[in-house]
């Protein structure tokens, strides 16, 4: 990523920064350059605009301004920015100063935007996001409910600031809350700012990250140094990417919080672990690790303070469970990520044997925030003992699916329906999967639920890492949890019994009520045999394993014997238990599904009623795909 | 000297000294599989499960692991141990229904049968490590390792073929509680006749 | 061309001869390969000073890591949550009829790897797959045989 910035501020740079002065004077610097009346374009190079072809209109962008000459004084900048949080509606573009929208942005609608918003300042109404329901065009950010229902603070900046520019960040007010510490506070200041804020940890256990920070100090009390400070960006949760858009669009909050606790814990390596597939992250922390050394923000003696510290990344090789603390630290010295027993906490043993902080990428990055706001400011966020935002990727059967941040104790049904704006086909959503494979299913009769740690806990869900999948009428919770047992089972390391053969046993049970086979009995045996591996597994993967099956036994259990005692999946998923036809009534007769059909077991003349011959019918759904007319039925 | 209580009883032992030691030097039992006095415990088989209790508070552990504590109220055989116990012992019985230790063992507890069906009647090995762990910390030659995850994990030797590194001492042979090294050696080692080392212990 | 030692060489000289730097190793052989091959295994070993069973541990642990050489293109389609509930599975089903191969093998030919991923950012675009470094987004069926006809005709 490059962008006209960067050619403006390479000019600025000043060299190594010695004190906070030289950071706020470097700020200063920096904003008295920017010409308020500028505009500035911010295209979304998040992985979903990406994926979506963002990256084709920042170009189109850039190629039109610097070859149709528009005028110098009205020449936007033009940034590219980590992921915006409305996915659903990418490739964003969003113009400041004003803060209009543009959705769904095309290489074909740059020059339109240009000519009529850049340069005459009018909105190009098409490109403008519309209210569900009145069907008005809204103008800006501030204005669409998925954005002001929000309270974004550590999304903050994602979205508006180039991520590859360590001055953008700057001028945001980056690396305020490291100088304000190396210059104001002792480390136990800084320790003791966190434990006061009661920020838990985003990871998923929520475990007092002030506490964990103070266990690790009388570890070292008693062990002597070094200490360690880790990074946990390992995020494998299939189908929740908060944690990669924060390293993304954001990596000096991350960096910054990893050194403001390495500074509290007094510790002089840090290590980033991060997820395989995430190799955006990988570089643009890269990126902001040589930015910050170059400015003397990390490395030897920082901001001339005498305290040096400096890290490194790791990148994951695939391995869900190297997400686990001990297995984590087991990848980092290079062997394959098995846990360790647990019964020595790892503030006390961790890498390498050595006092360790491991935290999640969310975690990291809220510390700056309370080391520059306080704790009291922090701590009036969210409810009790759960205080705070937590940022969530609202993904599934969901109209605006997306990055969302809201305050901790936040109903399910507001952010589902409200800022999600409910599920497509305008039905009430039938539940939602928080945690992820660790997690539970939440029921739509158990909408008003509070969003916080204690309150998903209780309800048997978890928070896990912020995934929140949404399910509508159409899924099958059997099928969810087979879903999830099958992933786990891949991930299992292998190493205890409870977990390697009991998933894949209980995996076996589940199989045969998809196949419209089992008795109650068999129900109670997989609760049972649940239990076993939730007492009896090494690490949290094993013990959190059964958590999906059990929750939707428990909220759902009528569906489950409709496989077992009718043969029928009321979802209309598992397989066996299914046919598919076609409505006469919506057939046009196209054609197109008997030309899919890898059985070509549809048959039906052109314009004419088609017919499917459900004796050779895969099921593969193939036909409900490509039909445009939702002519396939599922019975 | 550190005092805690098992089953109610009062023991007594060293500091350092792990819960299912202290069982055993009272003559309480637990069973185990994964576990052998002469390399360091892994906490694998899960079989030696037994429950902390702490007024309303409970928790399962590995006794092969948990350290001894002042105080803590350990329990061998509830309801929650047992759970574990029999589960394991079915999973086992379906997993590696070749193996005589395992049969017997589970016998003892009370497990002769299993719901879960066989897939591979021949097998014998519960892919435990310990074999890996006393060829690495006993033998000092790491000649096997564990290979690849989850349920495809195994024990073998590089590219699972045989391997020279292997100098036949039979360590694993002997400490395998299974009896499923006795045959596989041959497939690890390139040199011929394994002279059964006794461990000296 | 490099020979294949010289290379692996050239890789082993960026890091120090550390044990903890055997997944660094493996991670930059597979990229320059595509896979890992028993000599390079071989040659870690000796480097970073760990025993070959450890190495041949960890390059079967970790599911990036590839002992085999794989097809011209790399597909690899998302079953991450968000794009299994949206029929990312019926996508693995189609190309492995198509392609007449099971997720995680290569075609005969050695054009194609099929494999399966969870999740790569891209939910809200689900079901999505990855043709070698694009993302393919919204499939259908229908989509999938129209991407593997572009890539017969490049
Ligand atoms: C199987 C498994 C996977 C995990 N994956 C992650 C992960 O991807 N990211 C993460 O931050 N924590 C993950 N955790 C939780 C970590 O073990 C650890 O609790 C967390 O990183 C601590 O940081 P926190 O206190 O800031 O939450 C996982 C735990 C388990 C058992
Ligand atoms: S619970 Fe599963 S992942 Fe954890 S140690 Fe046991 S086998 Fe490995
Ligand atoms: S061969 Fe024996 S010791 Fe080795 S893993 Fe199998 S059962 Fe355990
Ligand atoms: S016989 Fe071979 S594999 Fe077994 S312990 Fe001895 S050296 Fe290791
Ligand atoms: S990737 Fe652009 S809004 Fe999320
Ligand atoms: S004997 Fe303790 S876990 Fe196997
Ligand atoms: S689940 Fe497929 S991209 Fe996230």
């Amino acid at each position: 990523m490059t962008n006209e910035n960067t050619a403006l501020n390479t000019k600025i740079n000043s060299g190594r920064l010695n004190s906070h002065e030289d950071l706020n004077a470097l700020r200063q610097q920096i904003i008295d350059k920017h010409d308020p009346t500028k505009l500035e374009v911010l295209v979304c190079h998040g992985t979903g605009c990406i994926a979506n072809g963002s990256m084709e209109v920042s170009e189109t962008f850039k190629k039109i301004c610097e070859t149709s000459g528009i005028d110098v004084k009205i020449k936007p900048n033009i940034k590219t920015t980590g992921c915006q949080g409305f996915c659903s509606r990418g490739p964003l573009v969003l113009i400041n100063p004003q803060g209009i929208f543009y959705q769904r942005v095309k290489p074909k609608d740059v020059e339109e935007i240009i000519q009529k918003t850049i340069i005459n300042n009018e909105p190009v109404e098409r490109l403008l996001y519309k209210d569900p329901k009145t069907g008005e065009p809204i103008k800006t950010e501030n204005e669409i409910p998925f954005y002001n229902l929000q309270e974004r603070i550590v999304l903050h900046n994602i979205g508006k600031i180039d991520p590859t520019d360590i001055n953008d960040k700057i001028a945001a007010g980056g690396y305020q809350a490291l100088a304000k510490a190396l210059t104001t506070m002792t480390p136990k200041d800084v320790v003791t700012e966190i434990t006061k804020s009661g920020l838990r940890g985003r990871g998923g256990a929520g475990f007092p990250t002030g506490r964990k920070w103070q266990g690790a100090l009388k570890a070292v009390d008693k062990k002597g140094g070094p200490v360690y400070v880790v990074v946990n960006g390992d995020e494998g949760d299939p189908g929740a990417f908060m944690d990669c858009a924060i390293m993304e669009g954001d990596p000096h909050a991350v960096l910054e919080g990893l050194i403001l606790g390495a500074y509290a814990l007094g510790s002089n390596n840090g290590y980033l672990y991060i997820r395989a597939e995430y190799p955006l992250a990988v570089k643009h922390l890269e990126m902001a690790m040589a930015q910050a050394r170059e400015l003397g923000l990390l490395g030897e003696n920082i901001l001339n303070s005498g305290f040096s510290f400096d890290a490194r990344i790791n990148r994951g090789a695939g391995a869900f469970v190297c997400g686990e603390s001990t297995a984590l630290f087991t990848s980092i010295e290079g062997k394959a990520g098995t846990p360790r027993p647990k019964y020595v906490r790892s503030v006390e043993e961790g890498l390498w044997g050595r006092p360790t902080v491991l935290n999640n990428v969310e975690t990291w990055a809220n510390v700056p925030l309370i080391i520059d706001k306080g704790a009291d400011w922090y701590s009036k966020l969210g409810v009790l003992n759960n205080t705070g935002t937590k940022v969530f990727c609202l993904v599934g059967k969901v109209n605006n699916v997306g990055l969302v941040e809201v305050p901790m104790g936040t109903p399910l049904s507001k952010i589902v329906e409200d800022i999600g704006g409910g599920v497509p086909n305008g039905k009430p959503f039938k539940a939602v999967q928080t945690g992820g494979p660790s997690g539970g299913c939440i029921p739509y009769k158990l909408k008003d639920l509070a969003v916080d740690f204690d309150s998903l806990t209780k309800a048997g869900a978890m928070m896990g890492s912020g995934a929140m999948i949404v399910m509508d009428d159409r899924d099958c919770v059997v099928d969810v949890a087979l879903y999830f047992l099958r992933f786990l089972e891949e991930e299992s390391c292998g190493k205890c019994i409870p977990c390697r053969l009991g998933l894949s046993r209980m995996k076996e049970i589940l199989d045969t009520f998809s196949h419209g086979k089992g008795s109650e009995k068999d129900i109670d045996d997989l609760i049972s045999l649940a239990k076993a591996i939730q007492d009896g597994a090494l690490c949290a993967l094993g013990t959190s394993a059964p958590n999906p099956c059990l929750t939707t036994i428990k909220f759902f259990k009528e569906e489950y014997l409709a496989h077992i005692n009718e043969q029928r999946c009321p979802a209309g998923v598992c397989k066996d238990l299914i046919t598919y036809s076609i409505d006469p009534d919506a057939c046009t007769g196209c054609g197109s599904c008997a030309r899919h059909c890898p059985q070509n077991c549809i048959s039906g003349e052109k314009k004419k009623v088609h017919v499917i011959d459900t004796q050779n019918c895969i099921r593969c759904g193939i036909c409900m795909d490509t039909c445009k007319f939702d002519a396939v039925q599922v019975n | 000297m550190i005092k805690f209580n098992i089953n109610d009883i009062e023991v007594e032992v060293e500091p350092g000294c792990t819960v299912l030691e202290a069982a055993r030097q009272y003559g309480i039992e637990i069973p185990t599989l994964c576990y052998h006095e002469a390399v360091a415990p892994s906490g694998a088989c899960r079989l030696c499960m037994v429950e902390l209790k702490d007024g309303d508070w409970s928790k399962l552990v590995a006794s092969c692991i948990y350290p001894a504590a002042e105080g803590i109220n350990v329990y061998t055989e509830t309801e929650r141990v047992q759970n574990v116990r029999n589960w394991i012992f079915q999973m086992l019985l379906a997993q590696c229904p070749a193996s005589v230790e395992i049969k017997t063992l589970a016998k003892k507890y009370g497990v002769t049968s299993s719901r879960f069906s066989i897939e591979n009647p021949d097998e014998e090995c519960m892919v435990c490590g310990l074999c890996t762990r006393a060829c690495e910390e006993i033998v000092g030659l790491s000649a096997i390792s564990m290979v690849d995850r989850g349920v495809y994990k195994k024990v073998g030797a590089p590219f699972m073929q045989p391997t020279d590194v292997c100098v036949a001492c039979g360590c694993c042979v002997t400490i395998c509680p299974t009896g499923a090294m006795r045959s596989y050696i041959d497939s690890v080692r390139s040199v011929r006749s394994v002279t059964l080392t006794p461990l000296a212990l | 061309m490099n020979s294949q030692v010289e290379v692996i060489d050239e890789i082993l000289e960026c890091y120090p001869e550390k044990p903890e730097y055997l997944i660094f190793l493996l991670q930059d052989i597979q990229s320059a390969y595509g896979y890992i091959s028993p000599e390079s295994m071989q040659a870690v070993s000796d480097y970073a000073g760990v025993p070959i069973t450890q190495v041949y541990s960890v390059a079967t642990f970790y599911q990036s890591f590839r002992l085999e050489p794989k097809g011209e293109h790399e597909l690899r389609v998302c079953l991450g949550t968000a794009c299994y509930l949206k029929g990312g599975q019926r996508i693995v089903e189609e190309l492995e009829r198509k392609l007449n191969i099971k997720a995680g093998e290569t075609t005969e030919d050695m054009i194609y790897t099929l494999d399966t991923v969870n999740c790569v950012g891209a939910c809200a675009l689900s079901p999505v797959m990855m043709v070698d470094d694009k993302y393919e987004t919204n499939l259908t069926a229908g989509k999938v045989n129209k991407i593997l006809k572009n890539i017969e005709t490049e």
